[in-house]
């Protein structure tokens, strides 16, 4: 019953560095996905300001270029597409609509979801139960069957886009708050605090809220992923963004025509999609293991060996 | 437990019948039918006769009205775009998408079960790294592309396999493959998890301490306990299997439902889509069923819950 | 050893790390000891003792890594047994040596039957086929004690109550006829009286069977009711071994000294004066009636778990309320702060009724009597530090002290307690069990309360610890003038702290005394089954006999 807190704050004490971050870069997968990561993230945020022109600057001579070749210059190392666009520019540049739409639907579903996870858990009347219907049909249907429908019906537009893949979304962190707020209710220093004479509100955001934050923040690292994909889907069957705005989705299905001719202007869109989400995929599944104080000592241990 | 799985059913029920107004409201909201369906140069009186005699200008609560009575009457429509009665249309679609799922899903759960266990059993060793390696790359990758990657691997290059259709059972080996590959990568490391949760816990412990063979303990002691997540994430998938499909059936022209829908919703026919959600959200209601029912058989203490 | 046969089974010297990210840290520091057949050796020591450690090794449970054995040997009749393979290993575990543990809900597979689990100690050691398994199986059910076998070798785990389950567990152990049986804390988390029959149960196999067994515990009662010979664990290290008269009447090393001062003592001998003075609280006839739904093949059922309780608390008196699980005492004490509601009954606080109170009055409730709950790990909010818990009633209700004073008064309290100024800073999980228990009194007296309700207060801390508080709390009640109401299952702890006790049995109130009165002239034959549930320690039996 007496518990060894001791021993990690021994760690952090010998070393600038925190120590997640050390942890990190002794597993290379792991290590191999932050990289990936921050420079998909650098692409989406300056990209567009250092070589924006080059993604509408047609060159015909360059059109339907293979890749691995210089030719044409550092920028036509991954080919180029039928009107001679530099396929790498239209990468780092497509990374910003990507990660954007998927970062704005993310945001947007989690605060939903989670705020009404909140009052469906803590209100133990009628409003819940509606507040958990509502969520069941959103939740019984193909997402993105319901996305086509709702796109259709409103018209694909970037917002449109964006509202329909957080209302897909809304309801797993509806589900996932609520069964963490019914759980975090009964504990102990919640009734302590209500024997203190706390009301609904300090219980609430005082208490529970911030019990709740980390597993809803976790949530949304990991379903920033199935959006991308979703995003990607959507754009491909057509009814995601529209010309002149592209993702990496809708490159896809630009180049979907050209298969026998021209491969790569279908084939690297869809590489860096896959690259993002599994980059996305390895750090979420190495959080798991390093939250979980059972399961840690495995990355610890790994350091260890190294170091011997 | 029947109590159980009949408050889980009515849930769901109401889910379904939430759904089908939904569809209702969300297919009628914009645009205009008639400008689909007749050609570019029709006039206007043309169009409005067309509208008129469908019944599209009618008050929205009447057509609504109109609606419910159809369901009532089992009268799904007719599908414009084909003219034949909706219904008929999907339930040909739908046995296709079934036979490919319900390969797609047991080769899925088998494999994941198989190799989420292997896995746990030696946590960090080779297989259990190259494994989710694998199982992740397969749950991360975007369907649509890996379809195009393998048909350019294996129809363009090596023209091995014919590109689309159904036919011959060459025809199913692609479709299947990249269909199951998600819900794969998502089930061994949903497998893998939950055996390393069960393998540390005390009842294991007790196995140990009684000389149960290694081989025993995951396969017959822990495998039974850890099923459990798996059985409600394979649930989820299956909804999620239905997304796969409409992009797997587009690409590779596999007549399914996903595929109808699709088309359903390009051609705005409004019978059309509302059927196949009818039909799909049906199928998946039973599906929740049968799921909530193998739980309760694996779990002993979901049986004896008092109600 | 005198006679030259090896022991049953001999530690010596084993050393035991456990590996992480900041080094190694020592579990078991050559740790030795032997145990001979029909003997019972007593492993007493707290948690993080390492008593636990030592017994999973001799039975190869410990995980490597992260653990690792640096050195020592175990010995089963003079052989090594440390380092078996998987297939020595499984000829001996459950064959010679078997284990029993602590929680036996959790250490049951949930989704097979008892019959089956049984059944497999059997076929999973060759020694019977299908059919003849679940015969012996049968028998052993009977051997422990279950009734009915014939009809519950086909039931599952959660069917059982928590004490039958503990005997199939020991219907595991022994099912093969091992020679020595570990006891890891077999009854910490039963009620005394099921206790009371599992160490009986224990004993008798012991008896029949010639079994050697190693209890494992942090209760001196049982460790004096069951013991031959004891070994005191601390840290890791063994610090006083002996037979077991020795080392409780004549403890050589400090830590044992100090270990026999907390048990309570036999009674002052005083009766306490009756506390004249008003009544701070009367209770008339609470109830509470839980409702389970209807299912489809079952009626609604009604759950009584307060049934009819009255009693009268007096400014300055300490009133005990004891009882065994499913008695109702902790439902009385949420009743009592409005934590559930009521389904009958009145509780006049200085003569109104809380049950009726509106929400200001409540507030003003809230002020003047205050909890102690029973888990310190979890009743406090592990992201606020020590000064917001503490602080917080005085956030709640403004009026208490300006916010200036706040940080003065923390100080003021913690040192109240026991504790110190700059463990204000820190968050929960940074202290001990008992030292967070000591928190949440500070945190408790913060609005200067006139009663104070311990629930359980006590019960999740290691045994030392345990008077420390009931000694704090003492001395806090006579300094500040409080009412205290402390719930426990434990009788002997409040003998020296309660002037009366109630004591309760499946929601009724089935004898109200002054302390001494009840100990010694108990009335209710319950009464006397908790009162001599209580382990007596093993020498005065024999000495009886």
């Amino acid at each position: 019953m007496e518990t060894p807190g001791e021993t990690s704050s021994a760690a952090a004490r010998t070393s600038p560095i925190p120590l997640p971050l050390r942890l990190v870069f002794r597993d290379p997968m792991a290590a191999a996905a932050v990289v990936f990561l921050v420079a998909i993230a650098a692409c989406a945020l300056f990209g567009p300001m250092l070589i924006g022109e080059l993604v509408e600057k047609p060159n015909f001579r360059a059109r339907n270029m293979a890749p691995f070749s210089l030719e044409q210059g550092f920028a036509y190392v991954l080919g180029a597409d039928t009107l001679g666009r530099s396929l790498l520019a239209r990468l780092v540049v497509g990374a910003r609509n990507t990660l954007g739409i998927a970062a704005a639907a993310v945001l947007a579903s989690l605060l939903v979801g989670g705020a009404l996870g909140l009052i469906a858990g803590y209100s133990r009347g009628v409003l819940g139960n509606l507040i958990m219907r509502g969520a069941d049909i959103v939740m019984s249907f193909p997402s993105l069957l319901l996305a086509l429908i709702v796109l259709f019906s409103l018209g694909p537009s970037i917002p449109n886009l964006v509202l329909v893949l957080a209302i897909t979304r809304v309801p797993i962190y509806l589900r996932t708050t609520r069964a963490e707020v019914l759980e975090v209710r009964e504990r102990m220093f919640v009734s302590a605090a209500t024997a203190l004479g706390a009301g609904h509100m300090r219980l609430l955001f005082r208490h529970i809220a911030p019990i709740v934050m980390p597993t809803i923040l976790t949530i949304g690292a990991l379903d920033f992923a199935t959006v991308v994909l979703a995003e990607s889907s959507l754009s491909f069957l057509g009814l995601g963004v529209q010309a002149p705005a592209f993702t990496w989705g809708s490159m896809v299905a630009n180049g979907r025509g050209y298969l026998a001719s021209a491969w790569w202007v279908a084939f690297w869109p869809g590489l860096a999609i896959l690259l993002t989400t599994l980059s996305l995929n390895v750090l979420s599944n190495w959080w798991r293991t390093y939250s979980d104080p059972h399961q840690r000592w495995r990355l610890e241990l790994a350091k260890r060996s190294k170091a011997k | 437990m029947f109590g159980y799985v009949f408050r889980r059913s009515a849930q769901s029920l109401i889910a379904v019948a939430g759904l089908l107004v939904l569809v209702f409201f969300l297919s009628r909201l914009t645009g205009d039918p008639a400008y689909l369906y007749l050609p570019l140069d029709s006039t206007e009186a043309q169009r409005q006769a067309f509208n008129e005699l469908n019944g599209f200008n009618d008050p929205f609560y009447v057509q609504f009205g109109r609606y419910l009575a159809d369901l009532a009457q089992l009268d799904f429509g007719t599908a414009m775009s084909r003219n034949r009665p909706a219904m008929e249309v999907t339930l040909e679609a739908f046995p296709e998408t079934l036979k490919l799922a319900s390969i797609a899903m047991t080769l899925a759960i088998a494999g994941a079960l198989v190799v989420g266990s292997l896995a746990a059993a030696k946590p960090n060793g080779f297989f259990d790294r190259l494994s989710m390696t694998v199982s992740l790359a397969g749950a991360s990758a975007p369907d649509f592309w890996i379809a195009i990657v393998a048909i350019l691997i294996f129809s363009v290059s090596l023209g091995l396999l014919p590109t689309s259709g159904t036919g011959t059972p060459l025809h199913w080996i692609m479709p299947i493959a990249v269909l199951m590959l998600r819900p794969f990568g998502l089930l061994t490391q949903v497998v893998r998890g939950s055996m390393l949760g069960v393998l540390t816990s005390p009842f294991v412990k007790t196995a140990r301490a009684k000389g149960v063979s290694r081989r025993k303990i995951i396969f017959v002691h822990a495998l039974r306990n850890a099923m459990l997540p798996v059985v409600t994430v394979a649930g989820d998938l299956t909804a999620t299997l239905v997304n796969g499909a409409v992009v797997i059936e587009t690409i590779f022209g596999w007549p399914g439902i996903g595929k109808l829908m699709i088309d359903a919703i390009l051609r705005r026919d409004f019978a059309l889509i509302q059927c196949t959600v009818l039909v799909t959200a049906v199928a998946i209601f039973l599906l929740n069923i049968v799921i909530d029912l193998l739980y309760a058989a694996l779990d002993p203490r979901i049986r004896h819950q008092a109600a | 050893m005198s006679n030259g046969t090896p022991p049953l089974l001999e530690v010596e010297g084993l050393t035991v790390d456990f590996h992480s990210a900041t080094g190694a840290f020592r579990a078991t520091h050559a740790v030795s000891f032997a145990v001979e057949a029909g003997e019972t050796l007593v492993i007493l020591g707290e948690s993080g003792s390492g008593k636990s450690v030592s017994a999973s090794a001799i039975m190869g449970l410990i995980d490597t890594p992260p653990g690792e054995i640096v050195s020592g040997a175990i010995r089963y009749r003079g052989t090594d047994i440390t380092r078996l393979d998987e297939a020595q290993r499984r000829t001996f575990n459950g064959r010679k040596v078997a284990i029993i543990f602590q929680d036996p809900l959790s250490h049951l597979n949930p989704v097979y039957t008892v019959g089956w689990q049984l059944g497999e100690v059997f076929t999973g050691h060759h020694k019977a086929g299908a059919a003849e398994a679940r015969r012996r199986s049968i028998d052993v059910l009977r051997r422990v004690g279950i009734p009915e076998p014939e009809l519950r070798i086909d039931w599952y785990p959660h069917q059982f109550s928590g004490g039958q389950r503990q005997r199939i567990m020991i219907g595991m152990a022994i099912a093969l006829g091992p020679e020595l049986l570990i006891a890891d804390e077999p009854t910490t988390a039963l009620d005394v009286s099921v206790q009371a029959q599992i160490l009986d149960l224990l004993k008798d196999l012991q008896r029949t069977e010639g079994l050697g067994i190693i209890m494992i515990t942090h209760d001196l009662e049982v460790a004096a009711h069951m013991a031959d010979r004891i070994v005191v664990m601390k840290s890791g290290r063994i610090v006083e071994e002996g037979t077991a008269r020795q080392v409780f009447d004549a403890p050589q090393h400090s830590y044992t000294r100090q270990l026999m001062h907390a048990l309570p003592a036999a009674g002052s001998g005083a009766v306490a004066p009756a506390r004249e003075g008003q009544p701070v609280l009367e209770v008339e006839h609470l109830s509470k009636t839980y409702q389970m739904a209807a299912g489809i093949f079952a009626p609604a059922r009604e759950l009584r778990a307060v049934d009819d309780v009255s009693f009268t608390l007096r400014r300055g008196e300490t009133l005990g309320l004891v009882g065994e699980s499913g008695s109702g005492k902790s439902t009385v004490a949420r009743m009592l702060m409005r934590l559930t509601p009521a389904s009958g009954g009145r509780a006049l606080f200085h003569g109104d009724d809380v049950m009726a109170m509106d929400r200001r009055a409540l507030l003003g409730f809230r002020r003047r009597v205050q909890m102690v709950f029973q888990d310190p790990y979890s009743s406090m909010n592990p992201r606020m530090d020590v000064f917001s818990i503490i602080s917080e009633p005085w956030q709640i209700h403004r009026d208490i002290l300006p916010r200036a004073r706040w940080r003065e008064r923390v100080v003021e309290l913690l040192d109240l307690v026991g504790l110190h100024a700059d463990h204000a800073q820190r968050f929960p999980h940074q202290f001990s069990g008992g030292q967070r228990q000591r928190i949440a009194i500070a945190r408790a007296l913060a609005c200067d309360p006139e009663l104070i309700v311990c629930d359980e207060a006590v019960s999740a801390l290691d045994v030392s610890i345990q008077m420390q508080i009931v000694h704090l709390l003492g001395d806090l009640r006579d300094r500040l003038g409080l009412s205290y109401i402390f719930i426990t299952h434990d009788l002997p702890i409040v003998r020296n702290l309660a002037d009366r006790i109630l004591v309760m049995k499946a929601g009724r109130v089935v004898e109200e005394a002054p302390t001494e009165t009840l100990f010694r002239t108990p009335r209710d034959a319950y009464t006397r089954t908790l009162i001599e549930a209580a382990p007596k320690p093993k020498w005065l039996e024999t000495a009886a006999a």
